[in-house]
């Protein structure tokens, strides 16, 4: 154990002045298919356990498996968007194990005739672009679910007995492989990140996934090595398993990094294994020595025939595919007027999406990045969730910035009505009506208000008097305070100029 | 042994029952009852069942027989009687495929032609008996019981399907399902003077059949008659969309070209003898009986105005090793979902004992000794290493085969062999020794790697013993294989005056 987890992990620059990273990405995208893979069951997110299954997905004996089309064809099409070479013949293959939640004894997968292969994905990190190869773009199953019940952790650790939920075994699952990505220095954690982030939005363009991290539908596997810097060879990599966010898939890279140093520099041996990454402390630590082991006996398929798209379906596909996110970016940077930073910032915050939705809503561009970037950005962060995950919709977003635009409100107002929205209250403008945040006009409210504040301030009003104008603005903040920020602040600084300099 | 009530009805081939049920001149109800008696009263001594849906079957056949006396259109096949090999699955009736890790499984759906055999209005008598998950030629490797050959109750019924084979041989059934992954229908059917045909691999689905070797495996019929087997495929055979090896394209009209065939002119009929199959210099290991029986059924083919001649097909003599690296292979695969999991056994589930000593402890008792056997070669001939060496070459071969077939087919539009090397051999002759057991299915495997349909037809006896004759036709030309099976039928009955298994000892002696 103790040449695996170091005391003490090495600082990444230090890291960077004596070794090199490689780094590779295995990606598992749940497809978004009504159906599971060889059966009719549904494939809804959170039924009740074991209500979506079947004999097939089961395992029952004498079940056969028939393979979905549609996804089939989301395979395709992630495979044309990474600019793959599309098998005219593959096959499907059992991968032999045994653990309860495999039905069959084994998986349906694909071994050495992929449906895609040979494509690239270009990444850009601080400007620079990283070309990240793509292996290979293959279908499979996904596997039922363990419940480990009685321990303390979930874990099957401590746990008395387990339960298995087979909703999710058979649901469509595509593997994406990189190739081993050399070259990224100090960038290997981010360009990590990059690559998982860049992919998850062509998923997500080709409607092939919902792409939820946190739900499972996209996983990642890390793969990193280190190697002296200069060295012709690369060192032995550790495969850090089930990635669960794009934050984690940052530092899962740059934990390894640390920790692979470590071990070298203390002449130890970094072992090929698999990892688990714990979100709470950004560590790894060591998984199940089983795979090791593992022979897989991969062999054909015979319950399936051979998948053969021709040629021309899948030009069809190719022509069918919709504009993916780089060149989509391209294009808005253009119509926003965005420079390229100001770009990059929008898609690392993980809310060109949301952006583009407010825009379309009707919020102009500038407006839409300045709430998102900022006053979003930071409650989401406050609340620890995705920005995309906060209880308010482009539409609602796009509809305060229209009632500040028109003097309904005033930023701060905005910001309470913005509260209102995320308490479930409504949308921003029945928010403003229900808790009463329209500016005021010039009403007998406020000036009753402005000469409550000059009649309680005798000593101010004169200072002002005296010269010192920029006293008038404690004045200010006096009927800002009994308006409860209702008021125009311009507003009130000219009733008050007009009384106390003015006169 | 007195014969219970009505048991000529269980002597009758199942297109006379059947053509009495539709007169009305007996009721289904009638004749499931007459099956079920002699059941009672015989399977304690051949031991062709395991399961018998005694309840059930009377049930159906009730209601069979209500639905046409009010006047419904039914089948022809409503309220005939029939068994199913214990290999299929039936919904809330114990199916077990001969194993112990299956005890007590009742399955919660219907494979593909269970389904088509009740929509058809068919009685389910019940399950019959069957090398465990089909992988033997004798029946005894079974976990639950012998079954003896109705001919001599001292020797094997055959295997797989020994079971079904016996069952219907016997009087048990008027027909059956086997299925037939190296010879499992054609060899039991052989030995027992039945008529037994594995399909064209793909036309009958596959749903629901608990898998041997998923690339093999193919349900048939086994019958008395030509006919009958080739109605009983008609009623099962077809595409289905649930198995996506299914063939989509419409079976060829079986039952009428048995019609046809019993007319007995082949003329312009090109028949192959495959010279590898038992022909000169391949003779070893074949019985001098079952040689003789054959050649007389070559000349009556001739006689009947077949031209005929010698075919050879060299890569056969390999078909043995190919067939015994690729079904095991396959095997330790589709057998790793018997882990004690989800159905059937589960052992040592103690808290004393984790995962993965349960699963084996459930599997080490679950599984008997030829399943074991299997399992181990096939891991062994798949792992890391050996792939290429053994699965990856067996693959080969088995593409030499059906190039043998295809170049043979040129020129002849069937082939014929024995079926297999040898009579009914005697129970516990060959338990010791697999290779002779393999041995049985020297004749059959070549169709099944190729995945040819292929007919076992009564050629007459040996030493008192039924001898079958092999015929196989390129695929999805199973209505060859049934017309010259009718022709050799029709000849041989008519010659002998009464049919083969009118010869059958137990019945003969029944019916003085």
């Amino acid at each position: 154990m103790t040449t695996t987890t170091p005391d003490r992990l090495v600082d990444l620059d230090e890291v960077l002045t004596r070794y090199e990273p490689v780094i590779g990405l295995e990606t598992h995208v749940e497809l978004g298919t009504v159906s599971k893979m060889f059966c009719g069951c549904s494939t809804t997110f959170g039924a009740e356990p074991n209500t979506q299954t079947c004999p097939v997905c089961l395992g029952l004996p004498g079940s056969l498996p028939v393979a979905n089309a549609a996804a089939v064809e989301h395979t395709i099409r992630i495979g044309l968007a990474l600019g793959c070479r599309i098998a005219s013949w593959s096959r499907f293959a059992r991968k032999n194990y045994f653990y309860p939640d495999i039905p069959k004894g084994f998986q349906t997968s694909q071994y050495d005739e992929p449906l895609c292969t040979a494509g690239h994905l270009d990444v850009e990190v601080d400007g620079e672009t990283y070309r990240v190869e793509i292996e290979r773009v293959h279908l499979e199953e996904d596997t039922g679910k363990n419940l480990h019940v009685g321990g303390a952790t979930g874990r099957i650790h401590g746990a008395d007995h387990s339960l298995v939920d087979f909703n999710r075994a058979g649901i469509p699952l595509v593997e994406i492989v990189t190739r081993p990505i050399p070259g990224t220095g100090a960038k290997a954690p981010e360009v990590a990140r990059a690559y998982v982030t860049e992919l998850r939005e062509i998923v997500q363009a080709l409607g092939a996934s919902d792409v939820r991290m946190e739900q499972g539908s996209l996983r990642c596997d890390v793969n990193t090595s280190l190697a002296p810097t200069g060295s012709l060879e690369w060192g032995t990599r550790t495969e850090t398993k089930n990635v669960n966010s794009l934050r984690s898939v940052e530092r899962a890279v740059r934990y390894e990094m640390r920790r692979q140093a470590a071990v070298l520099d203390a002449g130890g041996r970094v072992l090929q294994e698999t990892r688990h990454f714990h979100e709470d402390t950004g560590s790894t630590s060591p998984g199940r020595s089983k795979e090791e082991a593992t022979d897989y006996r991969y062999f054909p398929e015979p319950d399936l025939v051979p998948l053969a798209p021709d040629a021309e379906e899948v030009e069809k596909l190719a022509a069918g595919l919709p504009e993916l996110p780089a060149a989509r970016r391209v294009r808005l940077q253009e119509e926003w007027g965005l420079s390229a930073t100001e770009m990059a910032w929008l898609v690392n915050a993980d809310a060109l999406g949301l952006v583009t939705d407010t825009v379309a809503a009707g919020a102009s561009p500038a407006e839409a990045r300045k709430w998102w970037l900022g006053e979003l950005a930071r409650r989401a962060n406050d609340a620890g969730v995705e920005l995309g995950d906060l209880a308010v919709t482009p539409r609602q977003v796009a509809e305060l910035t229209a009632l500040v635009a028109d003097g309904t409100i005033n930023d701060q107002l905005a910001r309470q009505t913005l509260d209102g929205v995320l308490a479930g209250e409504g949308d921003p403008r029945q928010v403003v009506e229900a808790r009463g945040l329209a500016v005021m006009g010039e009403s007998d409210e406020l000036v009753a208000a402005v000469e409550a504040a000059i009649a309680g301030a005798p000593d101010v009003v004169e200072k002002v008097r005296g010269g010192k104008v920029a006293a008038l603005g404690a004045l200010v903040g006096a009927v800002m305070k009994t308006t409860r920020g209702k008021a125009d602040a311009a507003t009130v600084r000219r009733m008050l100029e007009e009384r106390v300099v003015g006169s | 042994m007195s014969r219970p009530e009505h048991a000529e009805l269980t002597d009758l081939d199942a297109a006379e029952l059947g053509r009495r049920l539709s007169a009305g001149e007996v009721s289904s109800v009638e004749a499931t009852r007459a099956y079920l008696d002699r059941i009672e009263a015989e399977d304690g001594a051949v031991g062709a069942y395991l399961h018998v849906d005694t309840d059930a079957a009377l049930e159906r056949a009730a209601a069979v027989d209500a639905a046409r006396a009010a006047g419904e259109e039914l089948g022809p096949l409503a309220g005939l009687p029939v068994a199913l090999k214990d290999v299929f699955v039936t919904e809330g009736v114990p199916t077990t495929s001969g194993s112990r890790i299956l005890e007590g499984w009742r399955p919660p759906y219907d494979a593909t032609v269970t389904r088509r055999l009740k929509d058809a209005g068919t009685v389910l008598l019940g399950k019959t008996n069957m090398d465990e998950f089909a992988m033997g030629s004798s029946t005894e490797n079974s976990a639950y019981r012998v079954t003896r050959n109705p001919w001599d109750l001292a020797r094997i019924p055959g295997g797989s399907s020994g079971g079904s084979s016996a069952a219907v041989a016997g009087g048990l059934a008027p027909w059956a399902l086997g299925t037939d992954t190296g010879g499992s229908i054609r060899q039991p059917a052989a030995v027992t003077g039945l008529v037994g045909h594995k399909p064209t691999y793909g036309s009958v689905s596959r749903y629901g059949l608990i898998a041997f070797s998923s690339s093999l495996d193919q349900a048939g019929p086994m019958a008395r008659t030509v006919l009958d087997a080739a109605v009983l495929h008609e009623a099962i055979g077809g595409h289905d969309p649930r198995d996506s090896t299914s063939i989509d394209a419409p079976l060829p009209p079986l039952a009428e070209c048995a019609r046809r065939g019993a007319a007995g002119d082949l003329t312009g009929l090109r028949v192959g003898v495959v010279r590898e199959l038992g022909g000169e210099g391949h003779a070893d290991g074949y019985e001098e009986g079952v040689l003789a029986r054959v050649a007389e059924a070559v000349q009556l083919i001739e006689g009947m105005g077949a031209e005929v001649r010698e075919v050879s097909c060299p890569s056969f003599d390999l078909a043995l090793p190919a067939y015994y690296l690729i079904a095991p292979s396959e095997a330790s695969s589709n057998l790793a979902r018997f882990e004690g999991m989800r159905f059937g056994i589960r052992v040592a589930d103690d808290g004393r004992h984790d995962l993965d000593e349960v699963m084996a402890l459930t599997r080490e008792q679950g599984f008997g000794p030829e399943v074991k056997r299997r399992i181990i070669l096939g891991t062994y001939a798949l792992s890391a290493g050996y792939y290429d060496a053994y699965y990856g070459q067996a693959q080969k071969v088995r593409t030499l085969i059906t190039r043998d077939f295809t170049a043979a087919f040129a020129d002849v539009d069937v082939l014929i062999s024995p079926t297999t090397p040898s009579v009914a051999f005697p129970i516990g002759s060959r338990v010791d020794d697999p290779l002779a057991m393999y041995a049985a299915d020297l004749c059959t495997l070549p169709a099944s790697l190729a995945g040819l349909p292929a007919t076992s037809v009564p050629c007459g006896l040996s030493d008192g013993l039924p001898v079958g004759l092999q015929i196989m036709a390129p695929a999805l030309a199973d209505d060859r294989c049934y017309s010259l099976a009718a022709a050799v039928e029709a000849a041989l009955d008519s010659a002998r005056g009464h049919r083969l298994l009118d010869e059958l000892p137990t019945r003969a002696g029944a019916a003085s």
